[in-house]
């Protein structure tokens, strides 16, 4: 068994495992505060929309600096959302359709641009294009210290605001009434949700930033009626997804890191479906077969006292 | 010679999608739709892994299962009590990622560019052929996205009735005995089958880009369902020209330049449109004032 636990000796896997954890657990948890406000797919437009503002910043700045890079992201990032929030509120498109448009149009330019980098000849370019689908293996320390400390600032806004954004999710309407400053806090969410996305497309890419959003708040929601308790749990199943899909990884014959740790997340999804108590499809079934015994038993019951009293 | 070929590819892929395309933005099933164009990759490869081949047929089938696949299982977390949008995105990522393991996998036997998958490559249409009997007939990629095209005109045009119904009213198409479901999986089945004729042109996620840029742009533009249809085809083809002039002048991906072109398109209806125009509208407020 301890077989097993050799490979975490390995410094290089130690970095991966500490970044790919704590990138669960920061994402789980603004991904339950999206998934209640219905914008479970906010982390995939954004996320896809992150790639011109990385290509920009390498434009500008001319180094593959990980901090020029999540800037750039970030900027991206941030024009999407009011993209977005500007179609839906002035045209009849819905939104989903906006997702959709400013997703595909953002990733359109950022290839544009990543082609034209490519062909630039400029020699520092190399790697650009693995931001699609993330490079775990490569993180290093300096990766690790900044996903650390973002993580670690993420998760302290989303604490000392915990009470705001509970209400926000709830009840925007009553929010608004008491006074709270509630357009600041709904783009504070956004914000929030880029930086996650920002931080985990170096580890998982693009296209997969968003099942870490998503997968581990819609799991919890089957655990617990309770948002302080979900938001806990959801970073905790951010974390395990982390840790066993490393772990599956650093085992593996040439298994990428990324994907694995989403496959985690959704078998963590599927079981949970299926046996989680209350809300699962186990317990459903094994409810509606007790109130089914339970019927079946009192009309017997009553079958009996009818003939009792017609003797 | 090259160029014609390049720019037809595109004319018929963006045809092809900008058709399909107007029923996901009517029924608000556009993130569905990025869905499926994120499935292609597992169902190629799996149909790759079963068939030995690259021929088109497999890889059309296999996708289009996928895709079919993936409309169900979304059903199926939805039914199970998890919201629409979270159902979706936990399925597509999901699926994008067996995908991307098994090329990791199987990455010592298979063919298949992962960076061809997401970007596309429609450049290299002209060179790949078909030849019948010695003779040469055209690029592959045509004949593909044309088949896929001429099924999606054959299809929509035969049941126009059903498909209008079911995206404006599906309550009234079920109170009439139209079978809801089944132009729903019918719709999907058309989805999937362009989603994978365009893939290799224009890129699994570009796609998306061609499926709801240009009918989101002619949902601005007019109120006829006809007419968006038609309107939706021809801004396809004209971000396919720009865009390949763009990408010639910036050497730069044509597919993207496409797709950019596409939101440069929308963002000029949206603040134009003489219905729909954000700037028409202030005006008109201005004049009630």
């Amino acid at each position: 068994m301890f077989e097993w636990l050799k490979v975490f000796q390995d410094p290089n896997v130690q970095w991966i495992l500490f970044g790919c954890m704590l990138l669960g657990v920061s994402s789980g948890v603004i991904g339950s505060f999206a998934y209640l406000r219905k914008q479970a797919l906010m982390g995939d437009a954004l996320s896809h929309a992150a790639l011109p503002g990385v290509c920009i910043a390498f434009m500008l700045s001319g180094s593959k600096s990980i901090f020029f890079f999540l800037i750039g992201a970030a900027a991206a990032g941030i024009v999407a959302t009011f993209g977005i929030g500007f179609i839906t509120r002035n045209t009849r498109i819905k939104q989903d359709s906006a997702l959709a448009i400013v997703l595909s149009t953002f990733f359109g330019l950022g290839i544009v641009l990543l082609t034209q980098i490519q062909h630039s000849g400029n020699g520092n370019q190399s790697g650009l294009d693995k931001f699609l689908f993330g490079q775990a293996a490569t993180m290093m320390l300096s990766d690790v210290i900044i996903i650390a400390v973002i993580s670690i600032v993420l998760i302290s806004i989303c604490a000392l605001l915990f009470k705001e954004f509970k209400l926000l999710s709830f009840d925007p309407g009553f929010a608004r009434g008491i006074g709270y400053p509630v357009a600041f806090l709904d783009q504070l969410i956004m914000f929030l949700i880029v930086v996650a996305v920002v931080v985990g497309i170096q580890a998982v890419g693009v296209v997969l930033m968003a099942a870490l959003l998503i997968t581990p708040a819609v799991t919890a929601r089957y655990w617990t009626e309770k948002l302080g308790l979900m938001v806990v749990l959801s970073g905790l199943f951010g974390a395990i997804s982390g840790l066993v899909g490393t772990f599956i990884s650093a085992h593996g014959r040439n298994l990428p890191t990324g994907p694995l740790i989403v496959l985690v997340a959704t078998a963590i999804f599927v079981i949970t479906v299926i046996a989680a108590p209350r809300r699962g499809v186990l317990s459903k079934m094994m409810l509606r077969a007790s109130v089914r015994k339970q019927v079946r038993q009192e009309q017997t019951m009553l079958q009996s006292d009818r003939r009792e009293k017609a003797l | 010679m090259s160029t014609f070929w390049i720019i037809l590819t595109g004319a018929l892929v963006a045809s092809t999608c900008g058709i399909v395309g107007c029923f996901l933005v009517l029924r608000k099933m556009a993130m569905i739709g990025d869905a499926i164009s994120h499935s292609v990759l597992p169902g190629i490869v799996i149909a790759f892994l079963i068939s030995g081949s690259r021929g088109s047929l497999f890889m059309l089938l296999g996708a289009a299962v996928l895709g079919l696949i993936t409309v169900f299982l979304i059903q199926l977390f939805h039914q199970s009590g998890v919201q629409s949008d979270a159902s979706i995105g936990v399925v597509f990522t999901a699926l994008f990622a067996v995908g991307v393991v098994l090329v990791s996998i199987y990455t010592k036997h298979i063919d298949l560019d992962l960076d061809c998958v997401l970007y596309g490559e429609i450049a290299y249409v002209p060179w790949n052929t078909i030849h019948v009997a010695g003779i040469d007939i055209g690029p592959k990629a045509v004949w593909g996205v044309g088949l896929a095209l001429l099924l999606s005109i054959v299809v929509i045009s035969v049941f126009y009735k059903q498909f209008k119904l079911c995206s404006f009213d599906p309550a009234m198409a079920a109170a009439v005995g139209i079978p809801v479901a089944l132009f729903h999986y019918l719709l999907m089945g058309l989805v999937s089958v362009s989603t994978v004729a365009s893939f290799e042109s224009v890129g699994a996620i570009l796609v998306v880009g061609m499926l709801v840029v240009p009918p989101a742009t002619a949902y601005l533009l007019t109120d006829k369902l006809g007419r968006m249809i038609a309107y939706s085809v021809v801004i396809g083809c004209c971000s396919s020209i720009i865009g390949y002039y763009v990408a010639y002048l910036l050497d730069a991906s044509i597919a993207g330049s496409m797709i950019s072109v596409a939101g440069v398109l929308f963002l000029i209806a949206l603040f134009f449109s003489p219905t729909q125009g954000v700037l028409f509208r202030k005006f008109k407020q201005r004049q009630l004032i």
